[in-house]
């Protein structure tokens, strides 16, 4: 017993990092993500010893996952679309729209982020910036596969349309405003 | 393959999350395309934009520190706070120290996906080569012909050597794409097996000794040296591989 703690610390030590960074993302502020990380490192500790080893990091982030939503079904309720997998299926205009962009402005790409449902910002959160392949994210949302490469495709529309439509997208020609018209 | 099967795949194409066989029929739609490779380079740009450090947020060390000392003391339980205070004052000291160390840990384990990235990129280049209609594109046993075709392709000269005494005929030349890149691939043969050799400028990295890799039943070795990094693919065996990599290594001094 005197070495769970130890032992515990070093286990998720390393993801701390990924575990603040998703508790941020999800709630949304610093505070809250803090209050988030907190109360799942306490939960992961009582469930320690049930923890047979393997992927720590999966196993870190899925009770991060599941603490913020709890958390969020608590405190912003209205934000909470829905945790089916039947998630409404938005208008977005064709592909064939796209233009080719070069650079993207890190402000714009993170309001953007923030500004999607929560379903889709974790698997954009998990697979881009967490590096986290398909079938690990599926693990910790669990959801299928395929959802979570439907929901990363959409994410991604979503962010390419938000960005286009307020006029973030750093075109490579920046004179060629005419043409757009 | 149709514009919205790809459409469909194109985020997973992205990602390399597909198989091999439907990452080649999306890459060949691509090449004859006229509107996905938009839409195909938007999510590259995007890929890209998201690995930035800007978005990740990343717990100060006086966050970290104060998260992992809230943990319950499990052989202190009940113990006065101001104990565990002091306590875990010396903790965080330690916690400090270990985050060090697994920082690099965490730094070196996030290296791999893209290292795997190339690995797949080589191995479906080589696999491309074999099975379209285009190993070469210039078709020479000739060292002296093949070097100055690649003049004006590409901004660096690679090192061109014919290994037929040694048993390593050369077949050609051609250009290939890896990582978006444009590479120089040198075609070698040895009986049957042909081998992939694919050469670019890195003049930041230090030469190293030859890294080896087995998939899907192929061997790939990669190097590097003088500046360039070096990969040679083939189905040929493990030894015989090896051997022609000592070979292009020397003849290379």
């Amino acid at each position: 017993m005197p070495n769970k703690r130890s032992q515990f610390e070093n286990t998720v030590t390393p993801y701390l990092g990924a575990a603040y960074n998703l508790a941020r993302w999800l709630t949304g502020e610093d505070a809250d993500a803090q209050d988030v990380v907190q109360e799942s490192l306490l939960r992961a500790f009582k469930f320690f010893d049930s923890f047979r080893g393997g992927d720590s990091r999966a196993w870190l982030l899925t009770i991060v996952r599941h603490t913020a939503y709890t958390w969020l079904r608590q405190n912003r309720a209205g934000m909470m679309v829905s945790l089916d997998d039947e998630l409404p299926n938005e208008a977005l205009p064709d592909d064939t729209e796209e233009q080719l962009i070069q650079t993207l402005d890190h402000q714009a790409l993170h309001q953007a982020i923030a500004a999607l449902s929560v379903e889709f910002r974790e698997v954009v959160i998990l697979h881009d910036l967490e590096g986290l392949a398909y079938k690990e994210i599926a693990a910790i949302a669990n959801i299928p596969i395929g959802t979570v490469m439907s929901r990363l495709a959409r994410a991604r529309k979503r962010l390419y349309y938000t960005l286009a439509q307020t006029q973030q997208l750093d075109r490579p020609r920046t004179e060629s405003g005419k043409q757009q018209t | 393959m149709n514009c919205d099967e790809v459409r469909t795949l194109i985020d997973a194409y992205t990602d390399n999350e597909l198989d091999l066989v439907t990452s080649l029929s999306i890459e060949r739609h691509l090449q004859t395309c006229a509107d996905c490779p938009a839409i195909y380079q938007n999510r590259v740009v995007m890929r890209n934009a998201l690995k930035a450090d800007a978005l990740y947020f990343r717990p100060s060390p006086a966050v970290s520190r104060r998260l992992l000392q809230s943990l319950p003391q499990a052989e202190q339980r009940g113990v006065p706070r101001q104990w565990r205070m002091i306590g875990a004052l010396g903790l965080g000291l330690l916690i400090v120290g270990l985050f060090l160390v697994t920082g690099l840990v965490v730094m070196r384990n996030n290296a791999l996906p893209a290292e795997d990235q190339l690995v797949t990129s080589v191995l479906a280049s080589h696999i491309r080569s074999l099975m379209a209609d285009h190993l070469t594109d210039v078709i020479s046993s000739d060292q002296h012909t093949v070097k100055p075709w690649f003049d004006g392709k590409i901004d660096y000269a690679p090192a061109v050597i014919d290994l037929a005494a040694q048993g390593f005929p050369l077949v050609g030349g051609r250009l290939d794409y890896l990582e978006s890149n444009p590479v120089a691939a040198l075609v070698y043969r040895n009986d049957k097996h042909l081998i992939n050799l694919f050469i670019w400028p890195t003049s930041d990295l230090p030469d190293t000794a030859p890294g080896q890799l087995t998939r899907l039943g192929y061997h790939l070795l990669h190097w590097q040296m003088d500046n360039a990094t070096y990969w040679a693919v083939s189905d040929l065996e493990e030894d015989k591989l090896n051997t022609f990599a000592e070979l292009i290594k020397h003849s290379l001094h």
